[in-house]
């Protein structure tokens, strides 16, 4: 992966994976190690992403690299007209990688064809987050102590949701089963099930919640916008379908962890916070150690030990 | 049955130079015109449709006369009429006869049907996988996103 962009989780194989995750395994346990001291890390977010930014600078600064950017297009020479491919060729000349997010889908594909440095996706538009898929993966193994053979849940708007699509890809690797769990409006699209089927795993669809839980080893769970609804009654019927609520925890398996992308607005209730079994405040902190592999290997930098 | 084979023949090879477009779906004749912008053309052009085909029940043919289509011409005709035939004649004879086949990968002539697509934003070169010829199905390489044989416009 050296040198190489990361653009979609579909660019990379289990391997790849491998390598990640037992490096982001090792700033997890040494979390500060200024190997980038020399390099420059350009963030360019053509949409603000508060969370995502933070958890890369963070790595970033971490790894003792210089960061430069802008984090919202309308503060930066894009408000002028400046064509995306002329952003990236004047970025390259100031940094050695480019994370960058965009409202639009394909524009970190294009980017990377144009760009003299790698370019790490931070999200276009609804397609792909890949880190984040790989945060996801590293939440699960850790907590799971295993990515092979799992049940794996996928509650609300599996339609629109970038994150469960890249995931879903990304576990046809591991002979996953999968419950997927959403209204009608927003099921799984057949261009990402077409990934479940070449692979011949099971899966299983629901529009009730309650009777997966105590089947599952994850259940991630996801936000239900009322902007995806065209008819306001619908998203009033199915809205309150989906919010895990602690005492439906009680009937699930011991190694059981709620995982979610955050930002959570009502999906989760607070009670759930302090079961043992949620996990997404972890989750995100995983993030900035992934972020340090990718980051690190996308530069050729390795630790010691 | 002689005769019948001469009329045959006469009627592919009826023009001197060109290329006859033969074995169209009857329903995708106008489609085809359209995609290779033949209205716009000073050439001579002949088409028929609803003509008997044992093949299809009806089907349609274009003679384009002193017209040799390029290699993303031909992409397109696969993909509107998968069933048709390109026939290269020079000098009333054929020197070319072979069936139109979808190629795997489509550059340029197709548009991406998600309107939040890059390709749709910026003055990028379209590029597809096609992930089913049967039923056309072409995977967007910048925003993985599938458009369907119905949706497919044409640049």
């Amino acid at each position: 992966m050296k040198n190489k962009s990361l653009v979609s989780i579909n660019d990379i194989n289990k391997k790849d994976f491998e390598t990640i995750l037992n490096l982001a395994e090792k700033f997890e346990a040494n979390p500060t190690s200024k190997i980038l001291e020399n390099n420059v890390v350009a963030t360019l977010f053509f949409e603000p992403s508060t969370r995502t930014r933070l958890s890369f600078e963070s790595a970033a600064s971490r790894l003792g690299a210089k960061i430069i950017g802008f984090t919202d297009a309308a503060t930066s020479s894009v408000k002028k007209g400046e064509t995306l491919k002329d952003t990236i060729l004047t970025v390259s000349n100031y940094s050695d990688i480019i994370v960058m997010r965009h409202p639009k889908e394909g524009s970190a594909r294009y980017a990377s064809e144009v760009s003299p440095v790698p370019i790490l996706n931070a999200g276009d538009g609804a397609n792909q987050h890949p880190t984040q898929c790989l945060l996801d993966l590293y939440s699960i193994r850790k907590t799971q102590k295993k990515l092979d053979n799992l049940e794996v849940a996928f509650v609300g708007d599996l339609k629109y949701g970038r994150t469960v699509h890249s995931l879903v890809t990304a576990l046809t690797n591991y002979n996953t089963t999968f419950h997927l769990v959403s209204p009608e409006e927003l099921k799984l699209p057949s261009s990402v099930k077409r990934h479940i089927k070449e692979k011949n795993l099971v899966y299983h669809q629901y529009t009730e919640l309650d009777e997966v839980i105590p089947k599952v080893d994850i259940l991630y769970m996801t936000r239900i916008q009322q902007e995806r609804f065209a008819d306001p009654l619908e998203y009033e019927r199915v809205k309150n379908a989906y919010i895990l609520r602690n005492e439906m925890l009680e009937d699930s398996k011991k190694n059981l962890r709620v995982l979610h992308p955050l930002p959570r607005v009502n999906e989760i209730t607070e009670d759930v916070d302090n079961n043992p079994k949620a996990y997404y405040f972890q989750q995100a902190q995983n993030g900035v150690y992934v972020r340090q592999a990718l980051l690190a290997t996308i530069l050729g930098k390795n630790i010691k030990n | 049955m002689a005769q019948q084979d001469k009329r045959k023949e006469l009627k592919v090879s009826a023009i001197e130079n060109g290329t006859v477009i033969d074995h169209i779906t009857a329903q995708s004749v106008f489609q085809v015109i359209n995609i290779l912008n033949l209205d716009n053309i000073p050439n001579q052009i002949m088409v028929g449709t609803n003509l008997e085909s044992k093949k299809l029940g009806k089907k349609g043919v274009i003679k384009v006369s002193n017209k040799y289509f390029e290699s993303e011409e031909i992409n397109k005709i696969a993909l509107v009429a998968p069933t048709a035939t390109l026939i290269v004649i020079k000098d009333y004879t054929v020197v070319y006869k072979a069936k139109v086949e979808i190629p795997d990968h489509i550059n340029k002539i197709a548009k991406c049907i998600n309107p939040n697509c890059i390709t749709n934003n910026e003055r990028i070169t379209t590029k597809f996988t096609v992930i089913d010829k049967e039923d056309l199905r072409l995977l967007c390489h910048y925003c993985e996103k599938v458009t369907k044989k119905e949706n497919i416009k044409f640049l």
